[in-house]
């Protein structure tokens, strides 16, 4: 009998990719799964392959999720969020300031200047909008689009507004809680130089995206990826450059914030169509 | 309540830009996983970056009732990442030379002897890792003794103390130090060839080897230097003295290149060193040749040191150490052997005068000095258990371009 078979589309958002993928095509191929995985340049292009049946399993970022599973349920069929990493639950989004920054809460950010990553990062721009909009606070929205079509994996729109804040370029700069924490160990914002004026509620990152009902390889990728230990030297580093100790299973109740900022924001619409305007991945 | 923690740290002002994360991690090292722990503090961004810390290292972060939050920020449940991270690790051996591994495995590497390792990393190859093959108990003595005794070529010697040579002593002497820096290349590159082999378990070899290769820098400097002191040309170099130190450079076991070099060759080259610093008609000579001298007996004691070794366990290593003899005596016997510049140059040092007496008395000395160079080889090989007519028979058979 063949073994079960699984093509996983994964973004190269990074070299790094092709070594994860490839490390953990070997262990999952060790453990009885044909497992083989291409890459895409971006997401939208993935998520319409995996809608379409042209791939078994989509490594999605959060938008790429909502899109598949708008687009699914537009097509009469369903997505499920098979795992995610320990390290996608329950995030927070920051507004930063300048420590000497008259700024005190959100509020007074109304009018002003605030840097955020680029047009399609869920947690640099997206949710971060929808809080300061949820807040009634409208301000002047200045976008450093790095890496478009990545969905913000790349670090360097987060990046380039944190400089603009410290520049003196922008009033306020949206970043994901870990990256503030980075950009000041590695002096792209000076210690004690900012401050932070608000926080987002907790919202889930990338899943392990598959159409269902799972076929049976889909379902021993599962639970492969469920079964890799941090105590496996042959995983571990493989599971430290993906950025995780651990795989859970997916959950999709940390998509909220996102789905909300999407619609309001018309980056998608309701059937799945890409509708954001100057949108080029 | 069930979430109690069981321990508590305060971090005061300090936040995670500053090192917070010392104090968090080593309040968690005591606790099991699952453990909890209480972390209170002032830091603004505490709330901010304590879970995102927590987050990348596998560590679940629980929040307490806004009532009952005074500096109290979060209390951190431990993980078990750091736990698996180790499980599997082992120690690289033990860590002090009297208990080496006989035959440390590639998965060692590059970890420091005694080290613990954690499991996976790449398999490096170090073919030379059979203690019986490199090791010798002396090994840490002597670089000890090399890294106490390393003297700086601008200081140790006088090289302005005045002095004048009628031109053919000097030039003599230009033609000692130019077979001397070559050979003393040839000294370097043959350790430099296996230090990079052996493997890191076996450190104070490798220790001294770059040491004896850094001994080597110095004499290649301090020759040429004197070579260079009274004029701007060096002396010749002939194709049979580089034919037969290329012989010695060619030879890829570790073993028997450190017979042909050390045992035989620097041990030669300690007579001759002892020599030129009898009949130097200079001070800066007769210094560097002293100096170059003690750093090459050391060179010596190693070599003779871990070959004895090898021998009372390989009874075999005897057959391989007089091939490599014979091996390296035909590949030279069509060769001229010694510059014949260099051993004129011999003649006039010692003779120290143009009368056919003084010439007759240098040559004597220069006769009286292969002789020495050929005994010592014998009493070497009769160390490494050779019959007393065989290390004759040996000896003779010893490139005559002495190195």
């Amino acid at each position: 009998m063949p073994a079960p078979t699984v093509l996983m589309g994964a973004v190269a958002y990074d070299p790094k990719v092709v070594t994860i993928w490839e490390g953990f095509r070997t262990w999952l191929r060790g453990r009885g799964l044909d497992f083989d995985f291409v890459l895409y340049s971006h997401y939208e292009r993935q998520v319409e392959d995996l809608v379409a049946g042209r791939i078994d399993a989509a490594w999605n970022s959060p938008l790429a999720w909502l899109r598949a599973e708008r687009l699914a349920a537009a097509d009469g069929t369903a997505v499920r969020a098979l795992t995610m990493r320990d390290t996608d639950q329950d995030l927070t989004s920051i507004v930063v300031v300048r420590a000497d920054s008259p700024v005190r809460q959100l509020t007074d950010l109304a009018g002003r200047v605030v840097a955020v990553g680029a047009i399609d990062s869920p947690q640099a721009t997206l949710i971060p909008l929808g809080h300061l909009a949820a807040a009634g606070v409208t301000v002047d929205v200045r976008r450093f689009d790095v890496g478009v079509g990545l969905h913000g994996d790349h670090i360097g729109g987060e990046r380039d507004a944190a400089r603009a804040l410290v520049a003196g370029e922008v009033d306020a700069a949206c970043m994901i809680d870990a990256n503030h924490l980075a950009f000041v160990q590695e002096g792209t914002l000076p210690p004690e130089g900012t401050r932070i004026v608000a926080q987002t509620a907790r919202y889930d990152h990338c899943n392990m995206t598959v159409r269902a009902p799972e076929s049976e390889g889909v379902r021993l990728f599962g639970t492969l990826l469920l079964g890799m230990s941090y105590a496996d030297p042959q995983v571990r580093p493989l599971l430290d450059l993906e950025g995780l100790t651990a795989w859970r299973e997916g959950r999709t109740t940390g998509y909220d914030a996102l789905a909300a900022a999407v619609d309001a924001s018309g980056f998608y619409s309701l059937d799945g169509r890409v509708t954001a305007p100057h949108y080029r991945p | 309540m069930s979430w109690t923690p069981v321990a508590a740290v305060d971090l005061g002002d300090l936040g995670f830009g500053s090192g917070a994360h010392l104090l968090v991690q080593r309040a968690l090292a005591g606790l099991p996983p699952g453990g909890r722990l209480a972390v209170s503090g002032r830091d603004p961004a505490l709330r901010v970056h304590l879970p995102a810390w927590c987050r990348g290292r596998g560590h679940r972060v629980e929040w307490p009732d806004r009532s009952e939050a005074n500096e109290l920020v979060a209390v951190v449940v431990r993980g078990s990442a750091d736990d698996d991270r180790w499980f599997g690790a082992e120690r690289a051996g033990s860590a002090l030379p009297s208990a080496l591994s006989s035959r440390p495995p590639a998965r060692w590497g590059l970890g420091a002897r005694g080290a613990l390792l954690e499991a996976g990393g790449p398999e490096a190859r170090f073919d030379l890792d059979d203690r019986d093959l490199v090791w010798a108990d002396i090994a840490p003595h002597l670089y000890a003794q090399a890294a106490a005794r390393q003297w700086d070529p601008q200081t140790a010697v006088p090289w302005d103390d005045p002095f004048a040579l009628p031109a053919d002593v000097e030039a003599a002497v230009v033609q000692v130090m130019t077979y001397l820096v070559e050979n003393e290349q040839a000294a370097l590159v043959v350790p430099a060839r296996f230090v990079g082999r052996i493997h890191p378990h076996f450190r104070e070899v490798v220790q001294l080897l770059a040491v004896q290769m850094a001994d080597e820098a110095r004499h290649m400097e301090v020759f040429s230097r004197r070579a260079l002191l009274r004029g701007a040309e060096m002396g010749t170099s002939s194709a049979g003295g580089r034919q037969s130190l290329f012989t010695l450079v060619a030879e890829s076991d570790f073993a028997l290149a450190s017979f042909l070099l050390s045992v035989l060759g620097e041990g030669s080259f300690v007579d001759l060193l002892s020599f030129l610093h009898e009949v130097a008609p200079d001070p800066v000579t007769r210094r560097i040749c002293w100096l170059a001298m003690q750093d090459e007996r050391r060179h010596v004691v190693f070599g003779m040191a871990h070959l004895e070794h090898q021998a009372q366990l390989d009874p075999l290593l005897r057959d391989r150490l007089r091939a490599a003899i014979h091996r390296r005596h035909d590949a030279l016997v069509d060769t001229a052997g010694l510059n014949a510049d260099v051993f004129d140059a011999l003649v006039v040092l010692a003779a120290g005068g143009w009368q056919p007496n003084d010439v007759s008395a240098g040559f004597d000395r220069v006769r009286a000095l292969q002789h020495a160079m050929d005994q010592g080889r014998q009493r070497r090989l009769v160390r490494l258990g050779f019959r007393v007519d065989e290390a004759a028979a040996l000896s003779a058979l010893h490139t005559r371009n002495f190195m």
